[in-house]
């Protein structure tokens, strides 16, 4: 039971930047953008989050310090493809480049440093109940906070006419345009709310989960969480479902060794990335279904002709 | 205010002048970048753009990086022509090396000329197989291209580093995750040096690659599925057909590059075999404008960025990161001053005729990505 528990545990923990991400993404897609660059986004709030709280000792201004990084990255990807429409998928992979070409540059001198414990929630009498005791009521913040912006996204894109827009904008830009919305302004804020969660996501690799900075230690988990949007199909609480199975697949890799099973452990490393393809597969399988899904102007320049 | 108008017409001047601006600003924000470094930027960029042009052997040392660069972006090239967005090379080079580099252990300790064109044909068949996967899941299951080849590349890397330590270790060796070395190599080009006839072969590449998409049929379908892909299907284009071409022809590109990479400078099989050449050739892709004559340049200059990068963190303990915000910017910059193919700055608000209303969107890219913009 306690191993059970243990498990569960370090399952939310891994798929917690991920439900970060893929909630940001899913904003900025929603709204028509495709920022292939969630990777270089989520590194950028790592070592940004990470470094700053080697300076002050602040978690709090470390996260500030991940929200900015991550935003100021989506940012000039609004440059690039929102104001100049540049190619996004090119402009998306530019990002990641210069993201993980940067934060390494940054992160000299960081390594082998380590931040402070980031505190969880201690509720007496609840936190030490038996099994879910610690699961539901002994975690850090950020993992309630991840609920917490989940459900606020979902409300916003299905009950608020601020989510309405968003939708419009990302359903048919000239049909918003022509009604009166300022298409670009609301796909740059999309956007830099995406990059903005993307970082928070990065943070708390580098402050909760190691926490450590290690070049590339984001690992492909930007583009994890672009594979979990399609995944939710553009739906904020499928994102949640997507994630934690994520997690879980990560964890069973750690925890392989405990339960006794006997693979290489670079062999079960694989298991993200290929379970990764294996919902791709299956998702998008009915191609019609995923045509009708993907917000309609997904990727698409906008330039206001009239 | 600054406004952007729609030329009527891409301009073909700007075209070709983009990737030089691009180039100007990318130097100007070098300087920015040093001075925030504290180290002296006009020394910095000499050490990383000049120095390594003064010897011979930084000049081989630029045929020796450039090779793989060249090779894969070519195959690149002609996968984004057709809208097909292969970002797994990395991945691909890796098998390729993986594969070939298995045929030279498996036959360990023979050699004859035979030998070389095993490899290097294993290597091909190895990244085009690995290229394959996106292919096939791209065209039976409507899986996006892009996120199942980059997965893709940590899984050929967690492969390649798995073997390395396990099955094709080194068994004379002291436990270091590496093979054997190989006992047949690439033939030097210059004496001397570590440059190698891989170089020629990518000329070759890049010479096909001009035959394949300027004076073949195959290349003018590539062309029209890559910018009008409703004209592809009007035409009776295949596009499952043209999707499996291009895969396999980057990935096979890929993968001789990763062999080439093997049996040339490094010599045996290590885990860090592939140094990030598969992502720097998207860069050198676009950079070269998709173009057979652009791409070579563009690889020369993106290696020059790799020598100079290692020269100046000897001399100047520059961080070895640097090389990789240059090659990022370089990517960033061409993306912004492309702007200017298309569109033309006006100071004022005035709008063309030219200007025409479009209609909704295009149906949705759920699946498929948009296109890269190709040579117009």
């Amino acid at each position: 039971m306690e191993l059970l528990a243990n498990i569960l545990i370090s399952a939310m923990i891994a798929a917690t930047p991920l439900v970060l991400a893929a909630t940001g993404e899913l904003v900025a897609e929603r709204a028509g953008v495709l920022n292939l660059g969630v990777e270089g986004m989520m590194i950028v709030g790592a070592i940004a989050g990470f470094s700053t709280v080697i300076a002050t000792k602040s978690l709090l201004l470390a996260l500030a310090a991940a929200i900015a990084g991550g935003t100021v990255m989506a940012a000039l990807f609004g440059v690039l493809a929102l104001t100049l429409r540049a190619n996004q998928v090119a402009s998306g992979l530019a990002l990641t480049m210069f993201g993980l070409g940067l934060s390494a540059l940054w992160g000299q001198g960081y390594s082998g440093l380590s931040a402070p414990a980031f505190p969880r929630l201690y509720l007496p009498g609840l936190t030490e109940a038996p099994f879910f005791g610690k699961l539901l009521f002994g975690q850090d913040g950020l993992i309630y906070f991840a609920f917490a912006i989940l459900a606020a996204v979902a409300w916003v894109l299905d009950r608020t006419r601020l989510g309405l827009i968003v939708r419009a904008i990302g359903e048919n830009h000239d049909a918003a345009h022509a009604i009166g919305y300022r298409v670009i302004a609301y796909r740059y804020l999309a956007l830099m709310f995406g990059g903005a969660m993307a970082g928070l996501g990065g943070a708390y690799l580098s402050l909760v989960q190691t926490p450590l900075w290690v070049e590339r230690m984001t690992a492909g988990r930007g583009w994890i969480a672009l594979a979990l949007v399609v995944f939710a199909a553009w739906r904020p609480w499928r994102v949640l479902l997507g994630a934690y199975l994520f997690g879980g697949i990560t964890i069973l890799q750690l925890h392989s060794q405990a339960l006794g099973v006997k693979i290489d452990g670079q062999l079960l490393s694989m298991l993200p990335y290929l379970a990764t393809i294996a919902v791709l597969v299956i998702i998008s399988r009915d191609a019609v279904k995923g045509k009708l899904t993907a917000p309609q102007c997904l990727g698409q320049p906008f330039h206001a002709t009239a | 205010m600054l406004r952007l108008e729609p030329r009527p017409e891409p301009s073909r001047a700007m075209f070709y002048l983009t990737p030089f601006l691009a180039i100007g600003l990318t130097l100007l924000a070098g300087i920015v970048l040093f001075e925030a470094l504290q180290k002296p930027p006009l020394e910095a960029m000499r050490l990383i753009f000049i120095a390594p042009l003064t010897s011979v052997r930084g000049l081989a040392e630029l045929l020796v990086k450039g090779t793989p660069l060249v090779l894969i972006a070519v195959g690149l090239a002609i996968s984004f022509r057709s809208g097909v967005w292969n970002i797994g090379a990395e991945g691909q080079f890796a098998i390729g090396a993986l594969a070939g580099g298995g045929v030279a252990l498996a036959f360990y300790p023979a050699t004859g000329w035979w030998l070389l064109p095993l490899m290097s044909l294993a290597g091909i068949a190895g990244g085009a197989t690995w290229a394959a996967i996106p292919a096939l899941l791209r065209t039976r299951f409507n899986a996006n291209e892009i996120l199942v080849s980059l997965m893709l590349v940590y899984v050929a890397l967690l492969l390649l580093s798995s073997l390395v330590h396990g099955a094709l270790r080194d068994p004379d060796g002291l436990n270091f995750p590496e093979s054997r070395l190989f006992q047949t190599s690439l033939p030097i080009l210059i004496e001397g040096t570590r440059a190698h006839v891989g170089f020629v072969v990518a000329l070759a590449a890049v010479l096909l690659s001009w035959l394949l998409l300027e004076r073949h049929f195959l290349g003018f379908k590539i062309k029209v599925l890559g910018q009008a892909p409703r004209a592809a299907r009007f035409g009776g284009f295949s596009a499952e057909r043209l999707i499996w071409f291009s895969f396999l022809l980057s990935g096979g590109c890929a993968g001789l590059a990763g062999l080439f990479e093997a049996a040339g400078p490094v010599g045996q099989l290590v885990p860090t075999l592939p140094a990030g050449y598969g992502f720097t050739a998207i860069i050198v892709a676009f950079l070269g404008r998709l173009h057979p004559v652009g791409i070579p340049l563009a690889a020369l200059l993106l290696a020059l960025t790799y020598i100079g990068g290692e020269t100046a963190q000897i001399s100047m303990s520059l961080p070895s990161a640097t090389t990789a915000v240059f090659q990022g910017m370089f990517l960033f910059f061409l993306l912004a001053a492309d702007v200017l193919v298309s569109y033309r700055p006006r100071l004022r608000s005035k709008r063309s005729p030219a200007a025409d209303r479009r209609g909704a969107c295009e149906p949705p890219m759920a699946q498929a990505a948009p296109l890269p913009s190709g040579e117009r």
